[in-house]
């Protein structure tokens, strides 16, 4: 193995350049570091400048996501050996604006995030006299959902999210859909207009790579299409005399 | 403070860069040529339809409209690009199927029903419906 290993980042400093280019950088080749470890040792040995998010170091935060060899990729859960022999390239996930080298603006999501309600809703004026009880099965509905580390990597991967930027998208669909699934929850319909909106899941055409790069096999491609048949049906039915909508 | 290189820069007012999507974007990864393959084909299948229901309304017509609907079916030129179209219907129909299980939940009771039976009764159905049509094409 090489004592060294080549990292090229994308630079974007706007004070500095109209337009993002690559910087090449050494970084010593250690067995054990993950791609943050060589950004890091960049930051406080080579370039104290360079900027991108990080927190955990384990694959929890999400913030972490980055291109690494134009693949959506968590750098805490990538080990620098498995991308070598470089040069190994890292850039900002894809479908987002870059407001300083590795930094992405998050704001388009959080506002998608905060539109499907991403929280359990209950019926007006509940007076609950214990907590709602779920069987183990119930909660298996909706479980692989409620693994969504908010990492982004779905996004930076969808092709549509890119072409069609109203999109609500993967990860914030998936969190509907967690809440939808939840035996607890009675919010769906409040959810369904912006669901099944234009810029919902009608949006998708199932590419799948969402569901390919995500970290935490909560598969959002598959949360999408189950939403398409509910919607399909709920269609359907208010079509019905009998319907009360 | 230092001067910006860059002109345009203005310190309260950041530009973010944006990227622009790349027109052959379905050419950077084998599985979104594979998706765009996927999705293309479907003109095929649209094709397959009309041909059978051009081959319905010939045995309608009667012995003679068949008999010449199926002169030109043997073509050397039509069996070729027959032979195109099969390969992309086949191609369409199992990049298909194999996603069915992932849009379909199915229930027996409070018991989700396996992916994998999911997919082999798509594909069981298929196997069935296209055994039928071979039939009743065979026997006109």
């Amino acid at each position: 193995m090489p004592e060294l290993a080549t990292v090229e980042v994308l630079r974007y400093r706007p004070e500095r350049e109209a337009a993002p280019s690559w910087e090449t950088f050494e970084v010593p080749f250690e067995r054990n570091w993950m791609v943050l470890d060589a950004l890091n040792y960049i930051k406080d040995e080579l370039d104290g400048s360079l900027s991108y998010r990080w927190a955990c170091r384990m694959g929890v935060c999400g913030s972490c996501g980055m291109m690494i060899n134009g693949e959506p990729t968590l750098t805490c859960a990538t080990y620098l050996e498995s991308v070598l022999p470089g040069p190994v390239r890292v850039e900002p996930l894809r479908g987002f604006p870059v407001i300083r080298d590795l930094v992405g603006d998050l704001g388009q999501f959080l506002h998608k995030l905060r539109a499907v309600k991403p929280w359990l809703i209950r019926d007006q004026g509940e007076q609950p006299d214990r907590e709602h009880l779920q069987t183990p099965e119930q909660l298996a509905d909706y479980k692989q959902y409620s693994m969504c580390i908010n990492c982004l990597l779905c996004y930076a991967a969808c092709p549509i999210n890119e072409l069609e930027p109203g999109f609500v998208g993967p990860a914030a669909i998936a969190l509907a859909q967690r809440y939808n699934l939840d035996s607890r929850d009675q919010g769906a319909r409040e959810r369904l207009e912006v669901l099944a909106s234009q810029d919902g899941v009608w949006c998708c055409t199932f590419v799948g790579e969402c569901s390919e790069v995500c970290p935490k096999n909560v598969d959002p491609a598959g949360a999408i299409q189950r939403y398409k048949v509910t919607a399909t049906v709920d269609a359907f039915r208010r079509l019905l005399p009998w319907s009360s909508r | 403070m230092v001067e910006p290189l860059n002109p345009a820069h203005t310190r309260h007012h950041p530009r973010w860069h944006r990227r622009r999507m790349p027109i052959f974007w379905w050419l950077r990864k084998w599985r979104y040529f594979r998706f765009i393959a996927r999705e293309l084909t479907s003109v095929l299948v649209a094709y397959a339809v009309l041909l059978l229901l051009a081959e319905v309304l010939a045995v309608a017509r009667g012995p003679d409209a068949h008999a010449a609907f199926r002169a030109w079916l043997a073509r050397p030129p039509v069996l070729v690009a027959h032979a195109v179209v099969l390969l992309g219907l086949l191609f369409h129909t199992v990049t298909w199927l194999n996603l069915a299980p992932r849009a379909l939940v199915v229930r027996l009771g409070r018991r989700r029903i396996p992916p994998r039976a999911v997919l082999v009764a798509h594909y069981a159905a298929w196997i069935v419906v296209s055994a039928l049509l071979v039939l009743l094409i065979g026997r006109t």
